[in-house]
């Protein structure tokens, strides 16, 4: 018994601090970022070379709107950060299911409404709601489809994530001082929307339309 | 605990367990949605879906994940240390383990099992191709075989790279452990299922793109080629999460005094590795992705018949598999010269240029990758591009042979086996660099592309830049990861047999290939004049499978003898070798401190590292 203690010492002894553990990590996040720009540049750069000077005809009301509604999540997960480090749980909190939920909407904005995986039609405010595009559509289907997706799977696990940290921090853990959990989620959401900003145009806006 | 049990409820076991269940689930879940929908029965999207989940139930089953699902759940788990109580050392071997010596150990015997799959493939279709006409393949096993074995040897390759960097360099920079040991962990044990799927694949009807696997071929394939598609997909993840950790330990965990020109050189040719691992990588999983969804989903990105555009994918496939012969090639050429010194007793010479060229060979291979595609259609000005960027290629390489030569240059050579295996990756090295240039340069190549040169060429690139330097590397830290010796007639045998074997091969497939032999072909012409010549390949092949099989039952059974080996054998200056071996858990009792070159053999009162002394009150 006084062996294994000794042996749970020794090994305590070889763990780094949590200042050190999170400056690897910072680090760490960062390269997984650069990592990921090859992902999201690789299928930028299939779009030029497909689509070139063109674009499909799409909801420009509609791609607007998730726009924009995905930028202001990252207002209120930027809150989020700025509330925990402030030791301010109930801000934090709250900002955290706005993020989720803002995600949230962005995902079936995408999925629901642009992709139309049901195949339903609506016409309102003289805006159609429901995408047209189809992912046999040619090469146009396939590029739109491949970048919303990777990126639709990106604030997915974003939003889960955001989920796991506002539970985490529903039973009381994270404080100003530890909360790289929360810094990398931040971090991770942030990194998300700015690659959207670049698939934004890239999809809805430059060229003319095929 | 018996043996039968600690194997029957090993990672290993669970983790193969959880993958057939997951593929299963996947398969059956996504028949029902079809037959819900009312769609035809089909295999494939079912297959595709399992294959990708049977990943995460082999990692689930194995236990990887259970870590990082505890700290979802807002637990702290600390890590692991040493040999579960109760269980023999070995058993740590078979389940997922945080120790980087561990897992380094992991990543290599898998690796040699790989590469004894991938040789036994290319024996097989070699007898095939030891004369004219067909003897007992057909084209679709043959087309199976070589493909498999292209695949087969590039996981090998990977898991080789793997095992070196993930022994040695903590080891080397005086780091505890890698920065993640979790991540570390992942790393090793995704490419398990990866290469399942793989070898699943040529179960299932095989496919017959070889391992670039082309669209539109590919997306005519047989179901075979999206299990190879999935295994190699996956295997990116390993590349990645290595590549970061290595990266992330390198920056944060050096002993105090290694500036970056004072670390050991291999640490250089690993982080230039980690480079183009963790970038690369991630084109050629976008390019497998695509084919796989075209192929499942019906998104057209390649095939010309609804508008998409062959070519994108090779531009998306060599801009990874390009840089990633370099990712072979580097950890071995950093082998060459982290040994060259030590058995020469001279210091390295250019060291700062040997480091700088590594990373220029890093970088410059981003920038030559469609030299794969002189016939493949595309515009001439590009042409002129890459065949410049290519020939700049021979500056760092050439500046790593000026070293070597410089650094045995008047040295007091011995020649020990690990030597040996390094003069045999120079001398074959050689040989795959100076038949280069000539792929290089467009006219050349137009004639030669998809012949046997490329084989020939590729093949002594491979065998030069990392099966020999690995081979030297196996032999050279057996004794620090065993602490036994090898038997060094045995080891000789290997060398003596292995490398004549390899220029008869390597320059045989370059003979037939000038004389018009195409790759990827199971058959030839007799009048073509080169069946003598494929028999003599044939005959060196198999010389090459034997000499492995003595350095495996060489190190097995060395492993095994009671008889201890020196401390330090090679009496080398590395850090690794001032502390006992095997390597204790935590590697340094006290940490070191760099106080001089690494190098510097031969130089009276030249110190590298001191050992600190103990903190007091302990």
């Amino acid at each position: 018994m006084s062996a294994a203690t000794a042996h749970h010492d020794e090994a305590h002894g070889h763990e780094p601090s949590y200042a050190q553990q999170t400056k690897s990590n910072r680090l760490g996040l960062w390269l997984f970022f650069f990592s990921e720009l090859f992902l999201f540049g690789a299928l930028f750069a299939a779009r030029f070379a497909l689509w070139g000077n063109t674009r499909p005809e799409l909801s420009q009301v509609l791609g607007l709107i998730v726009t924009s509604i995905l930028l202001v999540s990252g207002y209120f997960m930027y809150r989020a950060e700025v509330a925990i480090a402030h030791d301010d749980r109930k801000t934090f909190l709250s900002s955290l299911l706005a993020a989720a939920f803002l995600g949230i909407v962005f995902f079936v904005g995408v999925v629901i409404l642009e992709w139309n995986v049901f195949g339903l039609e609506l016409n309102a405010f003289g805006v159609e709601w429901f995408g047209r595009l189809k992912p046999r559509d040619g090469v146009y289907g396939g590029v739109f489809f491949a970048m919303t997706g990777m990126h639709a799977l990106h604030v997915l696990s974003g939003v889960i994530l955001i989920l796991f940290v506002w539970n985490n921090g529903r039973k009381g853990h994270f404080s100003p001082e530890q909360h790289w959990g929360v810094e990398a989620t931040a971090l991770y959401w942030h990194y998300v929307d700015v690659i959207w900003v670049f698939f934004y145009p890239a999809l809805y806006l430059i060229g003319h339309l095929a | 605990m018996g043996t039968g049990k600690i194997i029957l409820t090993s990672s290993f076991t669970r983790g193969i367990i959880g993958q057939a269940v997951f593929a299963a689930l996947g398969i059956a879940f996504i028949n029902v949605i079809r037959a819900a929908l009312g769609l035809e029965a089909t295999l494939e999207p079912g297959v595709v879906f399992g294959a990708l989940i049977s990943v995460i139930g082999f990692l689930l089953g194995a236990g990887v994940f259970t870590d990082w699902i505890k700290w979802i759940g807002g637990q702290k788990t600390p890590l692991r240390h040493g040999t579960p109580a109760g269980k023999p050392e070995w058993s740590r071997y078979l389940n997922v383990d945080y120790n980087h010596k561990v897992i380094g150990i992991q990543y290599g015997i898998t690796s040699v099992i790989i590469l004894l799959v991938g040789g036994i493939f290319a024996i097989t279709f070699r007898l095939e191709l030891a004369q004219p006409g067909m003897q007992f393949l057909d084209n679709d096993a043959y087309n199976t075989l070589f493909s498999g074995h292209g695949i087969v040897m590039i996981a090998s390759i990977l898991l080789g790279v793997g095992a070196m960097v993930n022994y040695l360099v903590p080891l080397m920079i005086g780091a505890p452990d890698m920065a993640f040991p979790r991540l570390n962990a992942f790393s090793y044990w995704v490419a398990v299922p990866s290469a399942i799927l793989i070898l699943a694949g040529m179960a299932v009807g095989g496919w017959d793109t070889g391992w670039v696997a082309y669209p539109p071929l590919s997306l005519r394939a047989p179901l075979g080629v999206q299990l190879f598609l999935l295994g190699f997909y996956m295997n990116g993840f390993s590349s990645i999460a290595g590549a970061i950790n290595l990266l992330v330990t390198v920056a944060t965990m050096r002993a105090k005094g290694m500036s970056l020109f004072r670390m050991p050189i291999f640490v250089w040719a690993a982080i230039a590795t980690a480079l183009i691992q963790f970038t690369a990588t991630q084109t050629v999983g976008v390019s497998l992705t695509m084919a796989v969804a075209e192929r499942v989903i019906g998104l057209n990105f390649f095939d010309p018949v609804g508008g998409g555009n062959p070519l994108l994918y090779q531009h998306l496939f060599w801009f990874y598999s390009h840089p990633v012969v370099y990712v072979f090639v580097l950890p071995g050429l950093g082998v060459i010269s982290e040994l060259l010194p030590v058995f020469s007793r001279k210091p390295l010479f250019g060291y700062k240029w040997i480091a700088l060229s590594s990373l220029g060979i890093a970088l410059l291979g981003f920038l030559v990758w469609a030299h794969h595609m002189f016939v493949a259609g595309m515009p001439n000005s590009l042409r002129y591009a890459f065949m410049l960027s290519t020939m700049f290629v021979a500056i760092p390489t050439g500046v790593k042979f000026f070293s070597w030569v410089g650094t045995m240059w008047e040295g007091k050579l011995s020649f020990e086996t690990p030597m040996l295996f390094v003069l045999g990756a120079i001398s074959v090295f050689l040989i795959g660099g100076v038949t280069g240039p000539i792929l290089a340069n467009v006219p050349t190549d137009l004639h030669l592309h998809d012949t046997y040169w490329i084989v020939g060429h590729f093949h002594a690139t491979m065998f030069g830049g990392f099966i020999f330097p690995f081979f030297a590397a196996l032999y050279y830290w057996f004794p620090k990861i065993t602490g036994r010796m090898y038997k060094e007639s045995l080891g000789k045998l290997h060398f003596w047999l292995m490398t004549p074997a390899f220029w008869v091969m390597s320059l045989g497939q370059m003979s037939a290939g000038i004389m018009g032999m195409r790759r990827r072909i199971a058959d030839y012409d007799p009048a073509l004049g080169v069946a003598n010549t494929q028999m003599l390949v044939t005959i060196a092949g198999l010389v090459i499978g034997w000499s492995v099989l003595i350095m495996v039952y060489n190190l097995v059974s060395s492993a095994r003898s009671q008889e201890m080996a020196a401390m330090n054998p090679w009496r080398s200056r590395s850090p690794e070798w001032q502390i006992p071996s095997p390597v204790p858990e935590f590697n340094y009792d006290v940490p070191f401190e760099v106080v001089g070159d690494p190098y510097d053999y031969g130089l009276s009162d030249s110190e590298y590292i001191r050992m600190m002394p103990a903190p007091s009150g302990d």
